[in-house]
């Protein structure tokens, strides 16, 4: 267990609502967390419990419909353009499929070059920049030099992932969502984007929100487990409190989902 | 982009339409320099001249030299141009109608025919049961045949200066031929006169050119539009899109072709250029592509790349431009397609109604259909004044839906074969 620090990201009665009237859905329903600095948090659900609707909304990249959201204490706001790109600074995220998280009509060193341009280092020469995208290249084990000039369909779903991960190398902001980032990896391209992931969270010490319906991979990973059904958080502490004691039904059923190896697996529950 | 220019030129429906469309807009081009006649000059004095090679007949008399050919065929084909068949059936069914027995004519032997219609025609004779229209059928056939059979030369005469009295200048016998190419005037009028005396062909060919111009414009102004409401609504959306989508939904409930015909209406016929007209047409065309834009934004607009885009911190007009923009340019250039086509086809239906562009400077295609209509050459059986002009206006429409079919074909690869 980690001492907690300050709490970096809040949220009191955060709430998304989908439509009007008879059509309404309500996607995440008054939650309250409150995310520490420097801590691994997994938010785990399963599909449709508004994991990803609740990480849009962290990222700013939707509009809450009810409650707050406090970043470093101090109401969030994102009531201009040049506000967002400053929490943007902070906040960054990696998304689920590499496939479609690029642009395919740029070659991917534009990628890395916005990350540099938004680091406020647009007007570096061109070796620095070289530099810098190399250095990020090979802290996922890349090599600058095979990739530049490529675009995103000529390389494979594991090096797009390991590049987004070069991206968040670069960018080192506080706080990092990373949705589901391993879901549509092959298993043993999947360890080793958590090994970077872990990697990069200790080499910079910044908060992770991991969003994941892999109960057992939070466990692997995380300081505190926030469990997510139908849009409100049902149970939430530390992860050994939630995994080995877990109080609700909803976590029990989860944890009984996981396939065991050596074990029948229990499939009267689904 | 090299990439896809390649997969395109592979599809051989979009390389057949582009070939025609090219083709088309060779001829255009290549035709005036060729053919330096104005367009709209009237030359014939009359309606509907037929297709053909037009030689002067007085620059063929006075020829530098006339040629003596012995042609075998030369007699018959003198004598069939004037007496065909069915007159000769006609002259027979005359002479037993007067008394010849049957047996005696023989309509195959010219000479013994033309002597009993000689021998037995009366043209003031109006034989019982004959309506009128027939019996002036057979004073036209009796006065076409007069000197069928002469073997004597045409005399040039031409009157002395003083006296006044003809004079032989020269004779032309019935084996002298002209070249065609020592005539000082032979003009070929390929699609013949309008109903105007005005060449067809030329004519068509500026109106293709013209029409084509109000295709581009009136699908570039109703691209252009569209396209930008529909990224407009779609990527920003809230009230910006109801907005947007409000006026979208008013135009498409008002029939586009009723709006047209009332604006070209109120425009008035002196200030109807052809681009005014294109920009009537452009200005009333853009609201399905600003739709089907719209949705195909917002099917992007929550895509990854573009959260990416955002969360790099890039400004809205960046991320339309360069993170939606590219993923829906086939499909902005395929409806650009369709546009120009169907531009085309509004002009003629416009002009068709009488509302084209006014008829004094440029012809289009939509006015020469107008002008056929208005002269009933499609009821005189005067193809040629009207038949190439839709010919025209098919081809240019569908080489444009058939590169559009096959670009569809390289972009969607659910349908390609």
């Amino acid at each position: 267990m980690v001492n907690k620090g300050n709490p970096c990201l809040s949220g009191r009665g955060v709430t998304k609502i989908f439509g009007f009237g008879r059509h309404k859905t309500i996607a995440v329903d008054h939650v309250d967390f409150d995310f520490h600095e420097g801590e691994i948090v997994s938010i785990v659900g399963e599909s449709g419990s508004g994991k990803t609707t609740l990480a849009k909304m962290l990222l700013g990249l939707i509009s809450v419909t009810e409650g707050e959201i406090y970043f470093q204490g101090k109401k969030r706001d994102l009531s201009s353009g040049r506000k967002k790109q400053e929490y943007w600074r902070n906040i960054q995220a990696i998304f689920q499929d590499p496939f479609s998280s690029y642009n395919i009509f740029h070659k991917i060193d534009s990628v890395l070059l916005d990350c540099i341009r938004m680091r406020g280092g647009g007007n570096l020469p061109r070796e620095k920049k070289v530099e810098m995208m190399t250095e990020a290249c090979s802290f996922v084990n890349l090599k600058f030099a095979e990739l530049t000039n490529k675009y995103p369909f000529e390389l494979s779903g594991g090096q797009m992932q390991r590049l987004m991960i070069a991206r968040i190398f670069l960018l080192k902001p506080k706080i990092l969502v990373a949705d589901e980032p391993t879901s549509m990896i092959d298993a043993c391209s999947r360890a080793t984007i958590l090994d970077y992931l872990m990697k990069l969270r200790n080499e910079t010490g910044m908060t992770l929100i991991f969003i994941t319906h892999d109960i057992g991979l939070a466990y692997y990973v995380s300081d505190t487990i926030y469990i997510m059904e139908h849009g409100r958080f049902v149970e939430s502490g530390s992860a050994d409190d939630v995994i080995l004691y877990p109080k609700h039904p909803y976590t029990r059923r989860l944890i009984s989902d996981v396939p065991k190896i050596y074990e029948e697996w229990d499939l009267s529950t689904v | 982009m090299q990439h896809t220019l390649r997969q395109v030129f592979r599809s051989g429906k979009f390389i057949v339409g582009f070939s025609i469309l090219m083709t088309i807009l060779l001829i255009v081009i290549i035709y005036p320099w060729v053919v330096r006649h104005p367009p709209l000059q009237i030359i014939g004095q009359g309606t509907f001249f037929p297709p053909g090679i037009y030689v002067n007949v007085y620059d063929a008399i006075h020829a530098p030299t006339l040629y003596t050919l012995n042609l075998e065929d030369a007699a018959a084909n003198r004598i069939g141009n004037k007496l065909r068949q069915e007159d000769r059936v006609a002259m027979k069914e005359w002479l037993v109608a007067f008394g010849v027995p049957e047996d005696e004519i023989d309509i195959d032997d010219t000479e013994k025919l033309l002597a009993l219609w000689e021998a037995n025609y009366n043209p003031d004779l109006r034989l019982p049961g004959m309506t009128f229209a027939r019996h002036r059928y057979f004073q036209r056939v009796n006065a076409s045949i007069d000197g069928l059979l002469s073997t004597e030369p045409a005399i040039i005469a031409a009157p002395n200066s003083e006296t006044g009295a003809l004079e032989q200048k020269a004779l032309i016998r019935q084996t002298d031929y002209a070249n065609v190419d020592e005539v000082a005037n032979v003009r070929i009028l390929a699609l013949g006169t309008d109903n105007f005396g005005r060449d067809v062909l030329t004519q068509l060919v500026a109106a293709t050119a013209v029409s084509l111009v109000i295709g581009l414009v009136a699908g570039l102004i109703a691209t252009t539009i569209g396209l930008t409401l529909g990224l407009l609504a779609g990527y920003i959306g809230g009230l910006v899109d109801d907005v947007l989508m409000f006026f979208t939904n008013l135009f498409t409930v008002i029939p586009t072709f009723v709006l047209l015909i009332l604006i070209s209406f109120s425009i008035g016929q002196d200030k109807r250029g052809a681009i005014t007209i294109a920009m009537v047409i452009g200005f009333t065309s853009w609201v399905w592509t600003a739709r089907a834009v719209r949705s195909q934004v917002l099917s992007l607009r929550n895509r990854d790349h573009v959260n990416l885009s955002k969360l790099s911190g890039h400004s809205v007009p960046r991320i339309i431009l360069v993170d939606i923009l590219p993923y829906i340019a086939s499909y902005v250039v395929m409806a650009f397609i369709l546009q120009v086509s169907s531009g085309i086809l509004a002009e003629a239906g416009l002009s068709i109604l009488g509302l084209g562009p006014r008829t004094t400077e440029t012809p289009t295609l939509g006015l020469m259909m107008n002008w056929a209509m208005i002269y009933q050459a499609h009821i005189l059986g005067k193809w040629w004044a009207y038949l190439p002009v839709l010919v025209t206006i098919a081809l240019v429409s569908f080489s444009m839906n058939l590169m559009n079919t096959g670009l569809d074909q390289v972009f969607n690869p659910a349908l390609r074969d």
